[in-house]
């Protein structure tokens, strides 16, 4: 097990590099956590019982508000994956089976017991990669639109290739409302424009081929001997909610449940859906 | 300086179509290609190829993938023809994408397989290849130049290794034994090329010895060939114009007009072959984190590398060829205009030994180009090779 090394970063962070000041501010509290040899950068928030939240493919973005709800609640935490922001790639490498075992370690570290892992987009393809490892740590599991299987035949596109679609395209496939994906890049300052630019490349490194998806993930998801909650977003066309009840009749004790007015990030786009969903699984049946 | 003749064989009879759907390219479906016209095309290009040999042009080939822009989809298929209807030309594959070819090895051996089947005349160009080309080859762009740089070192030392096999265990690519027959008729490997558009290509060449070339910018041309020069310094190894390559259209007439004529209907390569669907262009991981940010505050536009006198971006799909020819992008008008407009482009990045020179591109019929192709040799040829004369080469020569 690795040692556990924690430096806080309140502004502008030596190790920053290109990304010097991007996602540290005064008032916000952000941490570069050492874990078997690698540095997570992530943001922990709140009290009471630990969520570790798992991004998708866009990335953290701590200011919106569903991680304020969900830490009002929760101790939640919730990193960036290597790769993203500031946190570096393992060995320069993009394998996905590396981060389960990094998040199971992470888990080891900061003795996590009875926790909520919960994974949106690409975090919920590494939230099943970690629980049909090991349940041990986490007693509940929510899985947000998540990628990472492949249910259909090799004609089926199960997955949308969003790498394929123009922007505009792109949004009207992942938002209800595709105004809220909507980002102004020029009045973002270098520094998060640069923790995007890492971010995308990310998200390609870890998911180009096979697209977005372990082909032998299927077959081992009966391990997940946990509570889970699939929440989806009714509009999303990126994994439809077709989709997500090939997820919940692959893993033992799953249920689905669709959130409206939501499309591939419900959490950004309902998030007190969200969070009023996710509270009612994880509080209502201990 | 030498003069290498290429065209991409391009399927013109789609390009209307194509512009129209806003890509010619990745998206287009090939109901848009006939194969009768094709048959003809395919013919009639690799004709042309062949009257180079006569006229005692070089002969390069590239290739393209998915696209109505270049019909050449196999380098090596296209040599081996080409080889055999040749005799003098050198064969410049410029080049192998080696970062979207699963098989190193493969690469590898066709390539000595052409150089002992040319009797070394293989030049070979180890590529990165254009974004659009990471969606037909389904290979990560993530980590394209780290599967480039493996794919390479690989390549060249199973060309080179006599005493195999050799077993490899990268970060990509796997073989137990590696024992490649033929081995390569010039030792220890034919010349190889790389191609870019940005300084670090040229160190990065530089530290190899390679040859490099850009294509259409004489704005992209001169930071490149001069970090190469720098890095050849510090390294103490020379730097002559041969190791440099520049890739222009050229349009040849025995009147100023019909060379600008010529020219203009070849220049529609630099006007088409950009017209691509936008989530090709930049495939994430392609560009650097620089280009990308540039990119990204300028609303996602990528900014062309075609550049007027003043730095200014030149519109590629629009360009008229006064803008093209002052970009450094063409070489239009009589023998003399083409040799002062290559001369001076060569004088103003410190000299390039080798000219690539689309010859054809789309609509210019076969008698225009076979006009364009027989002119230039006889007129502008033997000036151009008198301005860089050609320094020995290190590798062994042909067997004859």
């Amino acid at each position: 097990m690795g040692t556990t090394n924690l430096t806080c970063w309140w502004s502008r962070g030596e190790h920053c590099l290109e990304l010097q000041g991007s996602l540290c501010n005064d008032t916000e509290m952000t941490k570069m956590l050492s874990v078997s040899g690698t540095s997570l950068d992530m943001v922990e928030r709140g009290q009471g019982r630990a969520l570790l939240f798992l991004h998708g493919g866009e990335g953290l973005a701590p200011e919106r508000p569903w991680l304020d709800l969900l830490a009002r609640r929760y101790r939640v935490i919730a990193p960036w994956h290597p790769g993203w922001a500031r946190s570096p790639l393992i060995d320069e490498m993009g394998v996905v089976d590396d981060l389960a075992y990094l998040y199971l370690d992470l888990a080891a570290e900061l003795g996590l017991d009875d926790a909520v892992l919960v994974g949106a987009c690409f975090g919920g393809w590494l939230a099943a990669e970690i629980m049909v490892r090991s349940t041990a740590r986490f007693s509940r599991l929510v899985l947000v639109d998540p990628l990472g299987v492949k249910f259909g035949g090799r004609d089926d596109r199960d997955i949308t290739d969003v790498h394929a679609l123009p922007h505009a395209e792109y949004l009207r496939h992942a938002w209800a409302d595709p105004a809220k994906g909507e980002v102004d890049f020029a009045t973002l300052p270098d520094s998060e424009l640069a923790a995007i630019v890492r971010g995308r490349e990310a998200f390609a490194l870890y998911g180009w081929k096979p697209y977005m998806h372990n082909p032998r993930l299927k077959h081992w998801l009966h391990r997940i001997d946990r509570p889970t909650l699939l929440l989806w977003g009714t509009e999303d066309r990126i994994v439809t909610p077709a989709y997500g009840e090939n997820w919940r009749r692959a893993i033992p004790n799953a249920r689905l449940e669709m959130i409206a007015g939501a499309g591939h990030f419900p959490h950004w786009e309902q998030p007190e859906t969200f969070v009023a969903k996710l509270a009612a699984f994880v509080d209502g049946n201990r | 300086m030498r003069v290498w003749y290429f065209s991409e064989m391009a399927y013109h009879p789609a390009w209307e179509e194509g512009l129209q759907r806003g890509s010619l390219r990745v998206v287009l479906p090939n109901s848009n290609y006939d194969p009768q016209i094709g048959h003809q095309l395919l013919n009639r290009y690799l004709d042309e190829f062949a009257l180079c040999d006569e006229v005692g042009l070089d002969i390069m080939v590239n290739e393209h993938h998915s696209t109505s822009t270049c019909l050449t989809i196999s380098v090596p298929m296209a040599l081996a023809i080409i080889a055999r209807e040749t005799k003098r030309s050198r064969l410049l594959s410029l080049g192998t994408p080696i970062a979207n070819r699963p098989d190193p090895v493969r690469v590898a051996e066709e390539m000595a397989w052409l150089d002992v089947l040319s009797g070394g005349r293989l030049e070979m160009g180890l590529v990165k290849g254009a974004p659009y080309e990471i969606t037909p080859a389904n290979s990560n762009p993530a980590n394209l130049m780290r599967r480039y740089w493996e794919a390479h070192d690989l390549i060249l030392k199973a060309m080179s290794t006599t005493d195999g096999p050799f077993s490899w265990e990268g970060e990509f690519f796997h073989y137990r034994n590696v024992n490649i027959w033929p081995r390569p008729l010039q030792q220890p490997t034919p010349p190889v090329w790389m191609t870019g558009l940005s300084p670090e290509t040229g160190r990065m060449a530089a530290e190899r010895g390679h040859v490099v070339g850009t294509l259409l910018s004489l704005s992209a041309a001169g930071p490149m060939f001069e970090a190469y020069r720098q890095r050849a310094r510090e390294l103490g190894r020379p730097a002559g114009p041969d190791r440099f390559a520049y890739a222009g259209v050229v349009g040849v007439g025995t009147t100023r007009e019909e060379g600008l004529r010529r020219a203009n209907l070849a220049a529609d390569y630099v006007r088409t072959s950009v017209v691509v669907a936008e989530p090709f262009t930049n495939p994430p991981g392609y560009n650097s984190l620089a280009a990308n940010i540039a990119m990204l505050k300028s609303g996602g536009r990528r900014s062309g590398f075609v550049r007027d006198r003043n730095g200014n971006p030149v519109d590629q799909r629009t360009a008229t060829i006064e803008q093209l020819i002052e970009s450094g992008t063409c070489f239009a008008g009589t023998p003399d205009d083409v040799y002062n407009q290559i001369k001076a482009l060569n004088d103003s990045v410190g000299g390039f030994g080798n000219l690539l020179m689309f010859g054809q591109g789309g609509f210019l019929d076969h008698a225009d180009t076979v006009a364009n192709i027989t002119l230039f040799a006889r007129e502008v040829l033997p000036r151009l090779r008198d301005l860089n004369p050609e320094p020995r080469k290190t590798a062994a020569v042909a067997a004859q």
